[in-house]
C-alpha cells in the first residue's frame, strides 16, 4: 500500500471518530452548549484542555523553532516555560473562582464583578480580538497539513477541515468539542511522542525521550553526553552552541512572563475550567490540564535537539563518531542512493528543504557562514543578477562589478576559518544546505528514524488533531462571546433558551465562515498576530480577572481604564515596530533589536502591559468610589467553594 | 456561607498558600531556568547545567507537582474550614 493510501485511511478513520462522537454528544441546552453542562469530569477535562491547548504552532513547529534557533536552542525554553507555567497561574489564582461565580463566558464575569455593561462590552472586543487572530493560524495549519499529506490544494484542505469542524462545533457545542477534544488528544500525543521514541533509542539508547535528552550519545559509543556532542558539532561548523547563554536575558525573561500570563488570559482556555462539576475539579483539572500538555513539552526539547544533531550528522556522516570535518560532507550520490537518506529529497520536493552544490565538488557542505561571507555572498548574487538582468547594449560595467564581487567575496574566504583551516582551503564558497523549514524537525522525524508508514500517517493525523481542536475551542469562545455577551447580554435579555441556542449556532457558523475566508486569505502577518494575541491577554484579560477576585477596592472605573491601557500600549508597541495594524510600511520604527526600548521586542511587551493595567487600576480606584455592597458580597462568595451549584443563565 | 471570621481566615490561609507557591513558581522557572543560568554553570546535568535543564524540562515537573500540592492542600483547607461543596 503506498504512503498516499495509507495517510488517507488513517485520517479517515479519526475523523470518522470525531463526527461519531459528536453525534453522541449533541447539545440541547445552553448549559451543555456553553459548558458542557458542567459535567466533565477532571481528567478528561484536562485532556480536552490539552488538545485544545495545543495548536498547530505546539505540534509542529515548536520543536523546530527549538532546534535551529540562531541564537541556540536555550533561549527558545521561552516557550517551554512560558506556555506551561500560565497553568500554575490558571490554578491559584484564576480558575477555581471563576468556576464558583458559576457562569458561563469570561466577558459575563468582568461584567458581574464591574457592574458595568461598558467593561462587558470592552472584555468581548478584546476576547474576539485575541480569538479571531489566533484561529486564523490555526485554519492555515490545517489546510497546509492537508495539502502536505493527501496531495489537495490549500484551499480544498481548508474547506474540508472547516467543514470537519462546522459538524461537530455547531452540532454538539462545548459538550460535542470536550468530548472529541478528548479523542484527538489521544491521537495527537501518540503521534508526536512515537516517533520521538524510537529516535531517543537510537540516538541515546533511552527509552524516554525526556531521559535522553541529558543522556550519552550511543553511535560514538557512549562516552560522551548527547547535549556535549550537540554543542561540539555545531560549533565546530561555525554556529552557536546549542545551549549557549541568552544575549538578551532581561527580553528573555519578559518573554517568558508574557507568554505566562497570556497563556492564563487566554479566553478559549479559560472557560474550560468552567465545564468542570465542582470547584475542587478546577484546581485538580488545571493539573490534569497541564500533566497532559507536559507529556508533550517534556518531549519537545528532546525531539529538537535530537532532530538537530540527526540534521547535522546526516550532512557529516564523520560527525557520528568523531568530529565533523575529519571526513567527507555527504554527497549528492549518497543522496540519490541510500535508502536512510531518501527523506532528504522526499522533502526538497516540498520545498521545506533546499541544497545546492555551490562549489561543484559533487558533496553538500551544511555549516554556518560568518558574516563577512554572507554579506560578500549577498552583495556577489545581487551584482550577478544586475548583470542577468540586465537588457542594456554595453554590459562591461556590470562585468566589472561581478568580478569586483567575486574578488570580495573570495578574500572573505581566504579570512574567514572553519575550525583551523579557511574557507578557501577547505575549498567552501558557502552553506550548501540553503533551506531548512523549522516545521521539517517535526514532520520528517518517521522518516529520518525510517519507521514505517503507518506512522508518517499518524503524524498527518496528530497535526490535523492540534489543529482542529484549537480551531474548535477558539470558534466556541467567539460564538458564546456573540450570542451570550453581546445578544443575550445587552442586545435582547429577554432571549428565549432555544432562541439564545439557536444564536449560538448562527454565531458560531458566522465564525467558521469568517475563519475560513481569513485562512483562505491571510493577510499575510499571521505569524506576528500571534504575538499580538498573547499581549493582549496578558495586558487586558488577565489582571482585571485577578484583581477582580483578589481586590474588594477595585471598582468599575479602575477595571476600564486598567484594561484601556493595557489595550492601548501593548497594541501600539507592536504596531509601532509591525506596522498600524500590520500594514506594512506603515511602522514608525525599525523592527530590529537595536531600535526596542530597552531591548524588549514587540513579542515580550504584554508583560508591561499586564503591569500598566494594573496600576492605572489601582490608581483610578483609589480616587473614585469603592464597589457596591451587592459586588462586594459577589467576591466574598466567589472566593469560598461551598454553594456552587451548578451554572445558571439568568 | 461560613460566618465572616471563619471565611476570611479562610481567605487568608488561601492568600498564604497562594505566596508561598508562586515563590516556588518564579524561583524554579525565572530564577533557575534564566536569572541564575549563568551563576550555576558549574552544576551539571546530563551535557548541560542545571540552568538550562530546568528551562528546558525541570520547571515543567515543578509545575505540575506545584499544582496538585496546591490542590490538595486546599482540598484540606476546605475541609478545616468546613468551606467543601
Amino acid at each position: 500500500m503506498d504512503q498516499f493510501t495509507l495517510n488517507l485511511i488513517v485520517v479517515g478513520i479519526t475523523f470518522a471518530i470525531y463526527i461519531g462522537i459528536a453525534i453522541w454528544a449533541r447539545a440541547g441546552t445552553t448549559a451543555e452548549f456553553y459548558a458542557a453542562g458542567q459535567g466533565v469530569p477532571p481528567v478528561l477535562n484536562g485532556m480536552a484542555t490539552g488538545a485544545d491547548w495545543m495548536s498547530a504552532a505546539s505540534f509542529i513547529s515548536m520543536a523546530g523553532i527549538i532546534a535551529l534557533a540562531p541564537a541556540g536552542g536555550y533561549e527558545q525554553s521561552a516557550f517551554l516555560m512560558g506556555w506551561t507555567g500560565g497553568y500554575v497561574l490558571l490554578a491559584l489564582l484564576l480558575a477555581p473562582y471563576l468556576r464558583k461565580f458559576g457562569k458561563f463566558t469570561v466577558p459575563e464575569f468582568i461584567g458581574d464583578r464591574f457592574y458595568s455593561g461598558g467593561a462587558r462590552l470592552l472584555a468581548v472586543i478584546c476576547l474576539i480580538i485575541i480569538s479571531v487572530t489566533y484561529v486564523i493560524g490555526q485554519m492555515r495549519g490545517v489546510g497546509v497539513t492537508f495539502s502536505r499529506f493527501l496531495e489537495v490544494s490549500t484551499d480544498t484542505g481548508l474547506y474540508i477541515g472547516a467543514a470537519i469542524v462546522f459538524a461537530y462545533a455547531v452540532l454538539g457545542g462545548m459538550k460535542g468539542i470536550t468530548y472529541t477534544q478528548v479523542a484527538q488528544y489521544v491521537v495527537l500525543i501518540i503521534a508526536y511522542t512515537v516517533p520521538a521514541v524510537f529516535i531517543s533509542l537510537n540516538l541515546t539508547g533511552s527509552f524516554l525521550p525526556q531521559l535522553g535528552l541529558i543522556g550519552t550519545y550511543a553511535p560514538s559509543g557512549g562516552d560522551v553526553a548527547m547535549l556535549t556532542k550537540l554543542d561540539q558539532v555545531v560549533t565546530e561548523l561555525g554556529f552557536k552552541a546549542y545551549t549557549s547563554e541568552s544575549a538578551n536575558m532581561f527580553n528573555m525573561f519578559l518573554f517568558t512572563m508574557s507568554l505566562m500570563i497570556g497563556t492564563a488570559g487566554l479566553p478559549h482556555v479559560i472557560i474550560r475550567f468552567f465545564t468542570v462539576p465542582k470547584v475542587a475539579d478546577a484546581r485538580s483539572s488545571a493539573g490534569w490540564s497541564l500533566v497532559f500538555i507536559a507529556l508533550l513539552y517534556t518531549v519537545a526539547p528532546a525531539v529538537g535537539s535530537m532532530a538537530r544533531l540527526n540534521l547535522t550528522t546526516a550532512f557529516w556522516p564523520a560527525a557520528q563518531t568523531g568530529s565533523a570535518l575529519s571526513g567527507p560532507a555527504v554527497s549528492l550520490a549518497d543522496i540519490e542512493s541510500k535508502p536512510e537518506l531518501s527523506w532528504i529529497n522526499t522533502w526538497r520536493g516540498t520545498g521545506l528543504l533546499a541544497y545546492e552544490d555551490k562549489n561543484g565538488d559533487g558533496l553538500i557542505q551544511y555549516f554556518n557562514e560568518p558574516a563577512p561571507v554572507a554579506n560578500a555572498n549577498k552583495a556577489l548574487a545581487a551584482a550577478a543578477k544586475a548583470l542577468a538582468d540586465s537588457t542594456d547594449a554595453d554590459k562591461t560595467a556590470l562585468q566589472t562589478a561581478v568580478t569586483e564581487a567575486t574578488a570580495a567575496r573570495d578574500a572573505a574566504l581566504s579570512q574567514a576559518k572553519l575550525g583551523d583551516k579557511t574557507l578557501a582551503e577547505l575549498g567552501l564558497v558557502g552553506n550548501e544546505l540553503t533551506k531548512v523549514d523549522n516545521d521539517i524537525m517535526v514532520l520528517a522525524n518517521p522518516e529520518i528514524a525510517a519507521l514505517p508508514g503507518w506512522v508518517v500517517a499518524l503524524v498527518a493525523a496528530g497535526a490535523l488533531a492540534a489543529a482542529l481542536s484549537t480551531a474548535a475551542g477558539l470558534l466556541l469562545a467567539i460564538s458564546s462571546a456573540i450570542s451570550h455577551d453581546l445578544i443575550k447580554g445587552s442586545i435582547n435579555p429577554n432571549i428565549s433558551e432555544k432562541g439564545e441556542l439557536l444564536a449560538a449556532r448562527v454565531a458560531m457558523s458566522f465564525a467558521i465562515v469568517v475563519a475560513t475566508y481569513l485562512g483562505l486569505n491571510p493577510p499575510g502577518f499571521a505569524a506576528q498576530v500571534v504575538a499580538l494575541a498573547f499581549g493582549l491577554a496578558a495586558a487586558t484579560i488577565f489582571p482585571v480577572l485577578m484583581m477582580g477576585i483578589f481586590s474588594k477596592r477595585i471598582n468599575k472605573e479602575g477595571a476600564i481604564a486598567g484594561m484601556l491601557v493595557g489595550l492601548v500600549f501593548t497594541a501600539m508597541y507592536i504596531f509601532a515596530y509591525k506596522g498600524m495594524f500590520f500594514v506594512p510600511g506603515t511602522n514608525w520604527l525599525p523592527d530590529t533589536p537595536a531600535n526596542y526600548i530597552f531591548g524588549i521586542s514587540p513579542l515580550s511587551i504584554g508583560t508591561v502591559g499586564a503591569v500598566l493595567n494594573f496600576a492605572a487600576a489601582y490608581l483610578v480606584s483609589s480616587v473614585t468610589k469603592a464597589p457596591p455592597q451587592h459586588v462586594v458580597d459577589l467576591i466574598e462568595s466567589i472566593r469560598v467553594p461551598k454553594g456552587a451549584g451548578s451554572a445558571q443563565a439568568h | 456561607m461560613a460566618d465572616k471570621t471563619s471565611s476570611s481566615a479562610y481567605w487568608s490561609a488561601n492568600v498564604r498558600v497562594i505566596f508561598i507557591s508562586l515563590v516556588i513558581w518564579f524561583v524554579c522557572s525565572f530564577g533557575l531556568g534564566i536569572i541564575l543560568r549563568p551563576a550555576l554553570m558549574g552544576i551539571s546535568v546530563g551535557g548541560a547545567d542545571l540552568g538550562f535543564w530546568m528551562a528546558q524540562n525541570g520547571s515543567i515537573y515543578v509545575f505540575l507537582v506545584l499544582i496538585f500540592a496546591y490542590a490538595w492542600r486546599m482540598n484540606k483547607l476546605d475541609k478545616e474550614y468546613g468551606v467543601e461543596e
